[in-house]
C-alpha cells in the first residue's frame, strides 16, 4: 500500500473523527515518550477551540492521509508533561546531531511508517527529513494538496537520517534524563569528530554534553579543539566535572588549556584534580606558551642505560596507554641525563638480547626548555623528526615534543 | 589590580572585529554617496542626524550581539527555531535579492572608483571578483578578519582629507547638534536616505553570526558592547568628515547635486590632489571591503537558516549550496557591471523597496527573538529598554515606509510616462570608443532619487 509511510507535515492538520465519523478536531502536535519507546507515537495532540485534546496511541483505528479515526473517544486534555518530546516544539526547526555523517544538521520534517496491527494503526519514527525535498513539504504544506506534494516531490532527490542514528540536543540535563537522551551515539564517534561537531553548537548544548559524556571521551574531544574554545567549555563546567575531564587529559593538553583560563578559575580546577596529574601540569604550567618547555609534553619512555630489547618490550607492556602515539624510546642515565634515542621500529627487526644503546639514533638529538618554537620546527624538518626530547638546566630528560605538535604550530601561522 | 586590568584589556581585544567591521561595511559605496550628496546639497545642515542616527543603529546593533553572545546562535538560526521555514524562507529570498543589489552597487563602487585612476572596469571589475571570490574561499575567517580590520583603517583617509579641504569647523561644530528640519521634499527624502543607508537588514544578520563565529560569549559580553559601540560611534565619524567635506569642497561654492560618489572625488580636485586621491582611494576600499563582506554574509545566513551545510573551511562538494551561492553572487554581481543594457535602475528601485519592507520584519523578530526568557534567560531587554527598541523599531518602520512610499510613487510615474521628450529614468548604453561603456542617466527627480537612496549613481564618464 502507498500509505505505509506519512510525513509530519501530513500529519499536522489531518482530521480526527470519532466512533460516529464526526469531526473533533486538527492534528496540531505529536509527541513520543522515549523512556517507554524510543521511536512510537505516543500521543496525538488535537486541537479544536482553545484548548488541545490528547489522544493515546491505543485509542486509534486507522491513520491514512484521509484522517485519523479513533476507536475510543476517551480523550484527556493536554497537559504538558516533561516526559514527552513534542515533534514540532521540540523537534521540527531545531538541530540534531546525525550520528552517522557526523555533522549537525536541521529537522525539516520528519516521516513515519505506519504500521497496521489488529487493533490498530501505529506510527513509528522512521527518518528525520533534512534536505530540499522535505523543504518544498515544508513550503507547500497546506497550500498544495498532500497527494500533489507527493507526487511532485519524486523530482527531488530525498535526503534523510534514520531515526536511530539522531542524537537530540537538549541543553536542560534533568529533562535530559526524562527525555532518555544517552550519548552512546556521540561516544562512539572519534574525538576529531565529536569536537567539530560541539564547536557548531551553542555554548549551553555544548556545557550540556560536556556535562554528560564519559570524562575519557570528553578529555579526548576537548583536546581536539581550539584552545579559545577549551576554555570556554572549561570555564562553563562545574570546578568537579572540569578537574574530572582535565585529569584525563595528556598533561601536555591540560597545561595548554589551563593556560588559557583566568588564574582563578584555572587554580580552582587544579586544587580538585589528583595529586599526580596535578603536579605535572603544574610543572608544564611553568614554561612559556611559545618555548620547547610549552610546546612538550611528559608522556614518554624512559628506560635505564643497560636495557636490552626484551626488557624494552616488558617495560612497554606495562604502558599500553600511550603506545598509540609512541614511535621513541629514550634511555637514561642514573642521574636522569639523556642518553640515547631509540626509533621504536628498530626493535621488531633486533634479537631480544640486544642492548638498546646499539639501536640508537645518531646524532643524539635535543633541545633545552627554553628553546624558541621556530629553531624546533627547524630541526624537525632538518632531520625528518617524530620525537624530540627536551631536557632542562641540568640536562635531566623533561619531555618531548611530537611531530603532531609542530604540525599544529605551522598551521597557526 | 594591574593584572586584572590587563586580562580586561585582553578579553577586549579577543573580541575586536564583529561590531568594528559590520560598522565600517555600512559606509559602503552607497554610504558614501549618500553623505557626499548630504554634504554638496546640503552643507552643514544635515550634520545633527548623526547622532540619532548612531543611537539607533547602537540600539539594533547591541540588541543583535546579545543575542549573538548568549544564545550562541546566528539570527537566521533564531528565526528558523521560533518562527518556522516558511518565514525563513521567504526572508532569505528577500535577503538574498536585496544583498545581490547591493553587491552589485559595490561593483559599481569598484569600477567608478578606479576610473578615476584610470583603470578600465573591464580590467578592474573582473580582477577584483576573483580576488574576493578568493580571499574568502581560499583563506580563512581569522586571517580574512585581520585583513578587514585593517581595511577599517583605510577610512581614515576620508578623515584626512577632509582635514586637508580646511573646513569651517566651527560651523560644523554648531550644525552637529541643531536640528534643522525643512519641509522641502528633497531635504527630507535625503534625511530618511541618510538613515536607510545606515541600517540595513544584513547587518543584524552579520553581526550576530560574526560574533557567533569570533565565539564570544556572555561573558564576554561586556567587552563585546564596547566594541559594538564604538564600531557604530566611527562608522558616524566617518560619515560626519565624508559630509564636512563636500560641504566644504562643493556646497560652500555653490550647492550642486552630485550623481556619483566618484564625482564628489572629482570636484575635491580644485583644493587638492590629495584630498583627491584620498578620497577615491578611501571610495575603492570601502566598496572592495563591502564587496568581500556582502555576498560571504549573505551564503552564511541563508545556509545557516535553511539547514544546508556552510563554511569556508568546508569543501565544495560538502557544501554545494554554499559555494554555488557565494560565486553566483560574486560572478553575477560583477558580471552586471559590465553587461551593456540591463535594466539596473529599475532592479535596484525594486530592491529598494525590499529591503524596506523586510526592515521591519527583521527590526520586530528581533525584539520579540530578545525577549523570549528562554532564549535570553537574565539577557532579556529591561522594561526600558524595551521602550527604546520598540521606538527605534516604530521610528525605523515609519522612515523605511516613508521611503518605500516615495519610490513606488516615482515608480509608478516612471512606468505612467515615459516621455520622450524627457525621459524620467533611461539607461543608455552604447560604445563610444574612448570609454567601452558609458551610461547617461537623465538629471530627474527620480534619477536623483535613486541616486540618494541607493547609492548607485550613473556609470562614471
Amino acid at each position: 500500500m502507498a500509505d505505509e509511510f506519512l510525513f509530519l507535515t501530513e500529519l499536522l492538520g489531518l482530521k480526527v473523527h470519532d466512533l460516529k465519523g464526526r469531526r473533533l478536531g486538527l492534528v496540531k502536535d505529536a509527541a513520543i515518550v522515549p523512556l517507554i519507546d524510543a521511536s512510537r507515537v505516543d500521543r496525538f495532540l488535537v486541537g479544536g477551540g482553545w484548548a488541545w485534546l490528547s489522544i493515546r496511541h491505543d485509542q486509534i483505528r486507522s491513520i491514512s492521509l484521509d484522517g485519523i479515526y479513533l476507536k475510543d473517544e476517551q480523550l484527556t486534555p493536554y497537559h504538558s508533561d516533561e516526559y514527552m518530546l513534542r515533534l514540532v516544539r521540540d523537534l521540527l526547526d531545531q538541530q540534531i546531531i546525525d550520528g552517522q555523517g557526523r555533522k549537525v544538521v536541521r529537522v525539516t520534517d520528519v516521516t513515519f511508517r505506519i504500521q497496521h496491527h489488529a487493533d490498530g494503526d501505529v506510527l513509528n519514527i522512521l527518518d528525520v527529513d533534512i534536505g530540499l525535498r522535505s523543504m518544498w513539504r515544508r513550503l507547500a504544506q497546506g497550500v498544495v494538496p498532500p497527494r500533489w506534494i507527493r507526487r511532485i516531490q519524486t523530482v527531488i532527490p530525498p535526503h534523510s537520517i534514520r531515526w536511530e542514528h539522531c542524537s537530540i540536543i537538549e541543553a536542560d540535563p534533568q529533562r535530559r534524563l526524562r527525555l532518555n537522551i544517552s550519548n552512546k551515539i556521540l561516544e562512539r564517534m572519534h574525538p576529531a569528530d565529536l569536537a567539530d561537531i560541539v564547536e557548531d553548537l551553542s555554548p549551553d548544548d555544548r556545557e550540556a554534553i560536556f556535562e554528560t559524556i564519559d570524562s575519557e571521551v570528553a578529555a579526548e574531544t576537548l583536546s581536539e579543539m581550539e584552545p579559545d574554545v577549551q576554555a570556554s567549555i572549561l570555564e562553563s563546567l562545574e570546578t568537579e566535572k572540569a578537574a574530572d575531564i582535565v585529569e584525563e587529559m595528556s598533561p601536555h593538553e591540560a597545561a595548554d588549556a589551563l593556560a588559557e583560563l583566568e588564574e582563578q578559575t584555572s587554580e580552582e580546577i587544579l586544587e580538585e584534580m589528583e595529586q599526580e596529574p596535578k603536579e605535572e601540569v603544574e610543572e608544564l604550567l611553568e614554561y612559556p606558551e611559545h618555548s620547547a618547555g610549552g610546546l612538550m609534553n611528559t608522556e614518554y619512555v624512559a628506560l635505564p642505560e643497560g636495557t636490552t630489547v626484551e626488557g624494552a618490550m616488558d617495560a612497554l607492556r606495562a604502558h599500553e596507554e600511550i603506545l598509540e602515539n609512541l614511535n621513541t624510546l629514550f634511555l637514561v642515565d642514573s642521574g636522569d641525563q639523556l642518553k640515547a634515542s631509540i626509533p621504536l621500529a628498530r626493535l621488531f627487526t633486533a634479537a631480544g638480547a640486544t642492548p638498546l644503546q646499539e639501536l640508537a639514533a645518531e646524532p643524539l638529538l635535543h633541545v633545552d626548555v627554553e628553546e624558541r618554537q621556530d629553531r624546533i620546527t627547524e630541526l624537525f624538518d632538518k632531520y625528518n623528526l617524530l620525537t624530540l626530547p627536551v631536557i632542562d638546566a641540568e640536562g635531566k630528560l623533561a619531555g618531548v615534543i611530537t611531530a603532531d605538535e609542530v604540525i599544529s604550530l605551522l598551521r597557526e601561522k | 589590580m594591574l593584572k586584572k586590568f590587563r586580562y580586561q584589556i585582553a578579553i577586549f581585544l579577543s573580541v575586536i572585529g564583529p561590531g568594528i567591521i559590520t560598522a565600517n561595511v555600512d559606509n559602503d559605496s552607497g554610504g558614501i554617496l549618500t553623505y557626499s550628496q548630504a554634504g554638496a546639497k546640503y552643507g552643514y545642515l544635515p550634520l545633527w542626524t548623526l547622532i540619532p542616527i548612531t543611537l539607533l543603529l547602537i540600539v539594533t546593533q547591541e540588541m543583535c550581539s546579545r543575542m549573538g553572545a548568549v544564545t550562541g546562535k546566528g539570527l537566521s538560526d533564531l528565526i528558523r527555531e521560533e518562527f518556522g521555514l516558511r518565514t525563513t524562507f521567504f526572508m532569505m529570498i528577500a535577503l538574498v535579492l536585496t544583498n545581490f543589489t547591493n553587491v552589485i552597487a559595490e561593483f559599481a563602487g569598484i569600477a567608478s572608483s578606479l576610473e578615476l585612476f584610470h583603470i578600465s572596469r573591464y580590467i578592474s571589475v573582473p580582477i577584483c571578483a576573483v580576488a574576493v571570490w578568493f580571499l574568502v574561499v581560499r583563506g580563512n575567517y581569522r586571517s580574512a578578519e585581520k585583513i578587514f580590520l585593517a581595511a577599517c583603517f583605510l577610512y581614515v583617509t576620508y578623515i584626512i582629507s577632509a582635514f586637508l579641504l580646511k573646513p569651517d569647523w566651527k560651523e560644523a561644530a554648531i550644525y552637529s547638534v541643531k536640528p534643522i528640519l525643512m519641509f522641502d521634499t528633497d531635504y527630507i527624502t535625503m534625511l530618511i536616505a541618510m538613515v536607510g543607508t545606515s541600517i540595513a537588514p544584513w547587518m543584524q544578520f552579520y553581526l550576530q553570526s560574526a560574533i557567533v563565529e569570533k565565539g564570544i560569549t556572555a561573558k564576554e559580553y561586556v567587552q563585546s558592547r564596547i566594541e559594538v559601540v564604538v564600531g557604530c560611534v566611527l562608522t558616524d565619524v566617518v560619515a560626519f568628515f565624508i559630509i564636512v567635506s563636500c560641504a566644504t569642497a562643493i556646497w560652500a561654492h555653490g550647492p550642486k547635486d552630485i550623481n556619483d560618489a566618484a564625482d564628489a572625488a572629482v570636484a575635491l580636485k580644485p583644493f587638492g590632489k590629495y584630498a583627491y586621491l584620498l578620497f577615491s582611494a578611501g571610495l575603492f576600499n570601502a566598496s572592495f571591503f563591502a564587496a568581500c563582506i556582502l555576498p560571504l554574509s549573505t551564503v552564511f545566513t541563508v545556509c545557516e537558516g535553511l539547514g544546508f551545510e556552510s563554511g569556508v573551511d568546508k569543501r565544495f562538494h560538502e557544501a554545494p549550496e554554499f559555494y554555488w551561492l557565494y560565486t553566483l553572487l560574486v560572478v553575477l554581481g560583477a558580471g552586471v557591471i559590465l553587461w551593456p543594457n540591463f535594466p539596473l535602475v529599475r532592479m535596484i528601485l525594486a530592491s529598494q523597496v525590499l529591503n524596506g519592507v523586510m526592515l521591519p520584519f527583521v527590526l520586530i523578530y528581533m525584539v520579540l527573538l530578545i525577549n523570549k526568557k528562554g532564549l535570553m534567560k537574565e539577557w532579556t531587554n529591561s522594561a526600558a529598554y524595551n521602550t527604546v527598541a520598540w521606538v527605534s523599531v516604530a521610528i525605523m518602520i515609519g522612515l523605511t515606509l516613508a521611503l518605500v512610499s516615495i519610490t513606488v510613487k516615482q515608480m509608478m510615474q516612471a512606468e505612467a510616462a515615459p516621455a520622450p521628450s524627457a525621459p524620467v529614468a533611461q539607461v543608455q548604453s552604447y560604445d563610444s570608443g574612448r570609454h567601452a561603456l558609458k551610461a547617461y542617466v537623465h538629471e530627474s527627480r527620480i534619477a536623483h532619487l535613486i541616486r540618494q537612496t541607493l547609492g548607485m549613481g550613473k556609470f562614471a564618464d
